[in-house]
């Protein structure tokens, strides 16, 4: 038997309310197979409201969800064979050792014994646990542990993975490595949904993001996409002579589409210009004519930060 | 709009039997893997035995028996109330934790994880039962029944513990936090020590003596008292043996008749 899925995932008017509060407020999300997803916003967005119905831990008030085509409110025991769950809603057992959490989890899953120990050495080993897999999860750093509680998930062949917030609270190595072990994943062609409120991982890791806010998805697309929308190029110059900087400044400014923003540390200057990569060139030339000592010239797209500020028009603050 | 071919889920899940098994298996491994747990249970439960015993038994006479006699069969029926205390801290601790929330999104039937928590909460009150006799031996209590209404007696306090155990884990749920759930459990003091467990009720001032006599603990305990001693007992409590163990029995039915399915629904509704 094969099924004919269209969607990895689709929500149409999605509600969930607590008490009076609505966490979700007609939430529209399409995901395709092969694309791994992140969902971006600030708490309290609804980003693990809507991970939690997904995994069907909650039932939705309102609308339609469906994973590989299932309906979640109506078949949620068929959703649970197809999706795992990984991150700060799930868990793995401190006294026992890693290989115990993996086979343990691979058995709850209809493994076979044989199977499972099998698959768990497996897991453990695309983890990089293999070397800690008889320790107890007590000893693990906060890493390990959130490889393992990753690993754990994988071990029934999920069609799509939940990973909620999976490197909130890690220190930068730890995050790095759990990334790699993220993208081996999405490598493998497991689809992949993930929440963050850290726009640097949605960038890293996600083809697709979806900005949430309120309960709703307030834009969608690649992350390419996103910053275009934003936005404009930003033109950066630094000069070697800090008394060059009020003049550059006002060429700039002249040339710009906005305010010129000065940096007196980095020496640099900042503006940002129109999407026409040509009238970059045109915003340069005069600054030539000046005979201003240039040490570097950097043409860029705006930051996912600068796109979400754009979309949502939050303050910076509210998105950390 | 692309249309791809996904597999099947593979195979079947777990069924009931190997997944509660495996939570079971889960939760007996954390008891015995948390020395602290149990010995802290072991010496709370012998030292509060001793004490009884030597310090305040000697205070407390009873018209033909012994002290010990009497109060050993209290301490084995109000020891499941005190196991009982670990199974609402666990599951407290597996919902704060996430554990819950991780099995509750596994293909597994959703009645497993309370099936398999009960069942390894049970052989933790055998564990339990099993010392507290031992000690009970080792300070003078003797059997003055029947072996097999020793071995009845047995199987009642097991019984007793599991129908607390659905209790307790909905204590548990409703808690939310281990050490909120040890606060919740406190409610086994009135229900211990107002009751017939370590002594006579006769003593107590009438309006106590109404909820002593009448609250099932009273009636587990001479359940048991009456079973392990015989005739003694039953002159001591003025009511036969069957009188205990049924009413004892009809308490265990109406206890888990309400709180069963009262924890099914609440670890439903997560």
């Amino acid at each position: 038997m094969v099924l004919e899925v269209s969607f990895t995932l689709e929500a149409t008017g999605l509600v969930k309310r607590f008490g009076n509060t609505p966490a979700l407020d007609g939430l529209n999300l399409t995901m395709q197979p092969g694309q791994v997803m992140a969902l971006l916003g600030p708490n309290g967005a609804g980003k693990t409201t809507f991970v939690n119905l997904v995994a069907t831990l909650l039932h939705p008030d309102a609308g339609t969800l469906r994973v590989g085509g299932i309906d979640v409110a109506r078949q949620p025991a068929a959703v649970r064979r197809l999706v795992a769950l990984a991150g700060q809603s799930a868990a793995v057992e401190p006294t026992m050792t890693g290989r115990e959490n993996v086979v343990m989890v691979a058995r709850l899953f209809g493994a076979s014994a044989g199977d499972a120990r099998r698959d768990a050495a497996a897991v453990l080993e695309q983890m990089g646990l293999s070397d800690d897999a008889d320790r107890t999860v007590r000893t693990y750093s906060g890493g390990m542990r959130r490889r393992l509680d990753l690993g754990a998930s994988l071990v029934g062949h999920p069609r799509l993975l939940l990973l909620d917030e999976p490197t909130t609270g890690l220190d930068p190595r730890s995050r790095l490595e759990l990334w790699d072990v993220i993208r081996s994943l999405v490598a493998s062609g497991t689809d992949v949904l993930l929440t963050t409120q850290y726009l640097d991982e949605a960038d890293h890791l996600a083809s697709q993001i979806a900005i949430i806010d309120h309960g709703r998805v307030v834009a969608a697309g690649t992350p390419r996409e996103l910053k275009r929308r934003a936005g404009r190029n930003v033109v950066e110059v630094r000069v070697r002579d800090l008394s060059a900087l009020d003049r550059v400044a006002a060429t700039l400014m002249a040339i710009g589409d906005g305010p010129a923003t000065i940096d007196r540390p980095t020496h640099s200057v900042r503006v940002a210009l129109g999407a026409d990569t040509e009238r970059v060139f045109a915003a340069l030339r005069p600054l030539d004519d000046t005979g201003i000592a240039i040490d570097e010239v950097s043409v860029r797209q705006p930051t996912l930060d600068e796109a979400f500020l754009a979309l949502t028009g939050a303050p910076k603050e509210n998105v950390a | 709009m692309s249309s791809v071919a996904i597999a099947p889920p593979r195979g079947n899940a777990a069924g009931l039997c190997v997944s509660s098994g495996q939570i079971a298996r889960r939760v007996l491994r954390k008891f015995v893997r948390s020395p602290q747990l149990v010995i802290v249970g072991t010496v709370q439960g012998a030292m509060f035995l001793l004490i009884f015993r030597y310090v305040f038994g000697g205070a407390i006479p009873l018209p033909g028996t012994n002290y010990v006699d009497f109060v050993v069969p209290g301490f084995i029926t109000t020891g499941v109330l005190f196991n009982a205390m670990y199974a609402s801290a666990g599951m407290a601790e597996d919902m704060s934790a996430g554990l819950i929330a991780r099995l509750r999104s596994l293909p597994i039937p959703r009645s497993a994880v309370l099936i398999g928590r009960a069942l390894a909460d049970t052989a933790i009150q055998v564990w339990g039962l099993a010392i507290t006799v031992a000690i009970g031996f080792l300070v003078g209590f003797r059997l003055h029944g029947s072996w097999s209404a020793a071995l009845a007696a047995a199987a009642l306090v097991i019984l007793f513990g599991f129908v607390f155990e659905w209790v307790f884990v909905l204590i548990g749920m409703v808690a939310g936090s281990a050490q909120a759930a040890q606060g919740f459990a406190l409610i086994v003091f009135p229900f211990s020590f107002v009751s017939s467990a370590y002594i006579p009720v006769a003593t107590m001032p009438s309006w106590m003596r109404g909820f002593a006599e009448n609250q099932p603990i009273t009636v587990m305990v001479n359940a048991v008292r009456t079973l392990t001693q015989g005739h003694s007992a039953e002159a001591l409590l003025g009511h036969p043996t069957s009188y205990f163990v049924v009413r004892s029995l009809i308490w265990s039915v109406g206890l888990i008749a309400v709180f069963a399915p009262l924890a099914v629904v609440k670890y439903r509704r997560g």
